[in-house]
């Protein structure tokens, strides 16, 4: 299996939407280049298993290395372990379902499906990459996308939320940076150059010392990405400025590059700083989620209560890597695959039902059950994973990290893991409330009666985020076999140290 | 040695007699258009990019006082290339200017003098190349004949230049009292580091600063740029600041090299400065080409991190950024000079709405200032993070900090126009402009290594080679 399809694919689509003239001919392209990178989803997913199957226990599977800039020991090395794999199949599903939901994009289709795609090859490329100047490369790559996405084709302050979310993450990438010229500096590879390379980086022992440097660097700087309090203020503004599929790109790709790397770069190559700062990041995030489901709670914006219930969410991220334990972090990963799906099909119903009855105000909506049961089934399905019901992925996401913090023995850190718990009960508060007005009682205006139901772009969309809800929600153990291994190693990493 | 002689001084060579040749076309018989004037002057200069690929060895002339090698004629070649595409991009608007012959006889001279000035080995031809190319400059940024901005611009160059190269000579006759010696080698060897030397260093410094508008030294800048003709402002900041950077960075690197601590702090505060306050300039300014000055002003700032970093590293990566910073800030000015010539606007203001009228020339400003800002895939991604990252060999990790997060400063101003172009409405768009074939080509250069200079490797490891190869 070589990963640069992964790559190569979306980069062409976005070629050949460039060539395309109209809306018919780009739409048409983008969603066959979407389909296919779904099967290339599944190819991977299948030879992945396959090769596991056969006994291949390496780190990293089909591992390819090029040199890049030799002179600076840059390589384009890829490899992808299970987290990295379920990554792209969630990548895959939200580019697939944007595209859908997107369908009747009039004004300046191609730019925006070439954006939509570009963003993609950004994600693609972040999660396959083994080389840390790649993974900055490709990183990078996906901030202007979204700056453009959400400053022409966005709604409200859709201008100012551009520019604040280019520069927030343009911060955390700079800090990134920084986090990165440390640990290239103080890497060793023994005659005396130093190196790139993920995996030979954790070869060798970065001292304790620079590591307590350059964490924070690298946390912080991942963590504005993963809405880190209190990095965080970007992401109400951005995800509800931004049209429909930038939303679900945004808070089910983008925010994901953060945890991903908080785990990937941050953590594995410096668990010892991981485990000192470990306190605070379990702070931190315990106050994002109280104080995300607090915020959600006064919001009457759709769009902004599924932004600030994100903050919420993406804590959960946060606080199993800070745990330290190999289930916390397994439940991390889970959690963010179920959130992207989630809030991916939740900012698709708002879309859906922004597009017809033209506000999201919940206190202006209401009955829409009887005129869109396809949309409001949805709806209420998406909001019930969110408040964790049993059968679908935030449940088992959210059981798994718990389970995870309850393992680590420290009483401040039981704390944090009981507050976290609680506040699934804020959680239920505002999401029944905001979707029993919305799609429940009387209808709140006497036009919404001519309304349609979803159409078929629109269905389809809603099925392929939905099955992969369910199928985390039902049979949870196929996600947690793939993730667990990924998981491990970085665990073992971690309590191969002294301080265990 | 005759043979020596016209090789290893091939490139000066050439723009001598490509001047020759224009002067002949000027005092002939014949009137030539303007039109036909032009494409003969872009075709030699062609011819003088091309030749610039060919018989590259070392070598030294005239007792040690010029020396060659294929890294210094790469740099020249860079200059060249540079000059070609301003010359393109210029046709627009030297097409209905009356003095043509003239303005390529000055350009070339100042050409002429920073080839001199790179090869120069000895503080004496490296003055006087400098000389030959800033003298030809005023005249040149006076060359909007009938406007009294280009005029006052061109006063206020002459005098700061005038300025600098005193600054410049006093810190050489101290280097000669001090050392005995105007060569580089012997000047090396005969620095012990006393006070006096220290202060010839900061004044030879200081007339570096001001080339380059360092901070606090760039105060003519945003002046000159405004008032200068748009293709003559491309021109002082890329190719001439390109130029003294070439000569800068061996100076520091070899000659005065006993003297790294001293300089090693000077270079840094400067950059720091020079950063910050670029970047808080640059952000509330309204004229595109003062805005652009300002954000060169900040470039600036980032090739000093890089070149802190005082290793092979840092100098291939200030050869490669300022090769990255031809192609993105000429692709910018591109634009800015087509606007300005066929609106007559030059305001970020009047920049609203351009991509409805304008999608090409949209994406061409777009992608140049991506370039600048540092965001991939463009080459300016690779180009600042390879200064920054010999800035960080040093271990100076406050430097980096700092001038990674001015990076995301100078993205919000970067982003400024890009807004202006694609979501703000409002006010009337600029109409459709309708490029001559030489600007396209300009722009499709620039676009080209925008594109590729950096996703390709090949650029900066030939660069690299060479430096290990032959020495900074």
């Amino acid at each position: 299996m070589n990963l640069n399809l992964l790559v190569i694919l979306p980069f062409i689509t976005s070629l050949i939407i460039l060539l395309c003239k109209g809306l018919r001919p780009v739409r048409a392209v983008a969603v066959t280049g979407a389909a296919l990178q779904g099967v290339l989803g599944f190819v991977l997913l299948y030879f992945y298993w396959k090769e596991r199957a056969s006994g291949n226990t390496a780190l990293m599977l089909f591992e390819k290395d090029h040199s890049w800039y030799a002179p600076l020991h840059i390589h384009y090395h890829t490899g992808v372990d299970g987290i990295s794999v379920a990554m792209i199949l969630l990548t895959s599903f939200i580019v697939l379902a944007g595209v859908l939901v997107s369908w009747n994009m009039e004004k300046l289709s191609r730019e925006f499906f070439f954006l939509l795609y570009l963003l993609s090859v950004g994600a693609y490329g972040f999660f396959i990459s083994l080389d840390l100047f790649t993974l900055f490369f490709f990183l990078e790559l996906a901030v202007i996308p979204k700056f453009l996405l959400i400053g022409i084709w966005g709604s409200g302050k859709k201008e100012y939320a551009a520019m604040k979310l280019a520069l927030m993450l343009m911060a955390g990438s700079a800090l990134v940076f920084v986090g990165l010229m440390g640990i290239y500096f103080h890497s060793n590879t023994g005659d005396g150059t130093h190196s790139f390379d993920l995996l030979r980086i954790t070869q060798m022992h970065i001292p304790p010392a620079t590591q307590k440097i350059f964490f924070p660097f690298a946390f912080i700087g991942f963590g504005v990405f993963a809405a880190l309090f209190p990095f965080h203020t970007w992401v109400p503004d951005g995800h509800s400025s931004a049209p429909t599929a930038a939303s679900m790109f945004l808070a089910g790709i983008s925010m994901k590059l953060g945890g991903y790397g908080c785990l990937r770069v941050a953590t594995f190559l410096m668990p010892d700083a991981a485990h000192y700062y470990s306190g605070i990041i379990v702070l931190l995030s315990a106050i994002a989620i109280l104080y995300g489901a607090f915020a959600t709670m006064m919001q009457t914006d759709l769009k902004y209560i599924n932004a600030y219930s994100s903050i919420s969410h993406c804590g959960f991220v946060l606080l199993g890597i800070g745990m330290l334990t190999k289930t916390a972090i397994t439940g991390a990963v889970m959690q963010m695959v179920s959130h992207g799906l989630m809030t991916a099909l939740f900012f698709a119903c708002i879309g859906m039902i922004y597009d017809r009855t033209h506000t999201r105000m919940v206190e202006k909506l209401g009955g829409l059950l009887k005129m869109m049961p396809f949309i409001s089934t949805a709806f209420v399905l998406v909001g019930l994973c969110s408040l964790g019901l049993p059968g679908l992925s935030g449940f088992v996401a959210e059981v798994t990290v718990f389970m995870g913090s309850w393992q680590h023995a420290d009483g401040w850190y039981r704390l944090a893991t009981i507050v976290a718990c609680a506040s699934i009960v804020v959680t239920a508060v505002y999401i029944l409330r905001a979707v029993g007005q919305s799609v429940m009682g009387p209808a709140g205006n006497a036009s919404f009666r001519t309304l349609t139901d979803a159409r078929w772009n629109e269905r389809l969309a809603i099925v392929i985020l939905m099955v992969g809800i369910v199928a985390i929600g039902v049979a949870p153990f196929w996600l947690n076999d793939l993730i667990a291994p990924g998981a491990e190693s970085i665990m073992r990493k971690v309590m191969s140290l002294t301080w265990r | 040695m005759s043979n020596d002689f016209f090789v290893l001084m091939k490139a000066e060579l050439l723009v001598t007699i490509l001047l020759f040749i224009i002067l002949f076309l000027k005092i002939g018989n014949k009137k030539w258009e303007n039109g036909s004037l032009l494409a003969v002057i872009n075709s030699l200069l062609v011819i003088n990019v091309a030749a610039g690929f060919f018989c590259n060895r070392e070598g030294a002339l005239f007792g040690g006082a010029f020396h060659t090698s294929p890294l210094i004629v790469l740099e020249k070649n860079m200059l060249s290339l540079g000059t070609l595409i301003i010359s393109l991009q210029a046709n627009h608007w030297l097409r209905e200017h009356k003095h043509v012959s003239e303005f390529y006889m000055l350009l070339l001279s100042t050409l002429l003098g920073m080839f001199f000035m790179i090869s120069g080995n000895n503080l004496l031809l490296f003055f006087v190349g400098l000389e030959l190319s800033t003298i030809p400059l005023a005249a040149l940024v006076n060359f909007d004949l009938e406007k009294r901005l280009s005029s006052e611009a061109a006063m206020k160059f002459i005098l700061s230049s005038a300025f600098s190269s005193g600054l410049l000579l006093f810190g050489i006759s101290m280097v000669y009292g001090t050392t005995g010696a105007l060569d580089f080698v012997s000047i090396a060897q005969q620095l012990t580091g006393s006070p006096l030397q220290i202060f010839a260093f900061i004044l030879l410094l200081a007339g570096f600063a001001f080339k380059i508008s360092v901070v606090p030294f760039h105060l003519w800048t945003a002046d000159v740029y405004e008032g200068a003709p748009v293709a003559v402002t491309s021109y002082l900041s890329v190719i001439s600041k390109g130029a003294i950077l070439f000569v800068f960075v061996p100076v520091l690197y070899n000659v005065f090299s006993s003297l790294d601590r001293t300089w090693y702090n000077m270079i840094f505060l400067l950059s720091v400065l020079t950063m910050v306050i670029g970047n808080l300039f640059a952000l509330r300014q309204q004229n595109m080409k003062r805005f652009l000055a300002f954000s060169s002003i900040a470039q600036i700032g980032f090739i000093l991190t890089g070149i802190s970093g005082q290793s092979a590293a840092g100098s291939a990566a200030v050869i490669y950024f300022v090769l990255i910073y031809i192609f993105s800030n000429l692709g910018a000015f591109g634009v800015v000079a087509l606007v300005s010539a066929v609106a007559g606007k030059e305001n970020v203001d009047d920049y609203r709405g351009f991509y409805k009228t304008n999608p090409i020339l949209s994406w061409v400003l777009a992608i140049s200032l991506f370039s600048l800002a540092g965001i991939p895939p463009t080459a300016g991604f690779f180009g600042k993070f390879f200064l920054l990252m010999a800035g960080a060999g040093k271990g100076n990790y406050i430097l980096i900090t700092i001038a990674a997060l001015n990076m995301v400063i100078s993205l919000y101003y970067y982003l400024r126009i890009v807004k202006a172009m694609f979501m703000d409405e409002g006010g009337e768009p600029v109409a459709k402009i309708e490029p001559g074939i030489p600007s396209k080509m300009a722009l499709a250069i620039c676009m080209g290594g925008i594109l590729v200079t950096g996703l390709a490797s090949g650029a900066y490891q030939y660069i690299y080679s060479l430096i290990v190869g032959y020495g900074h």
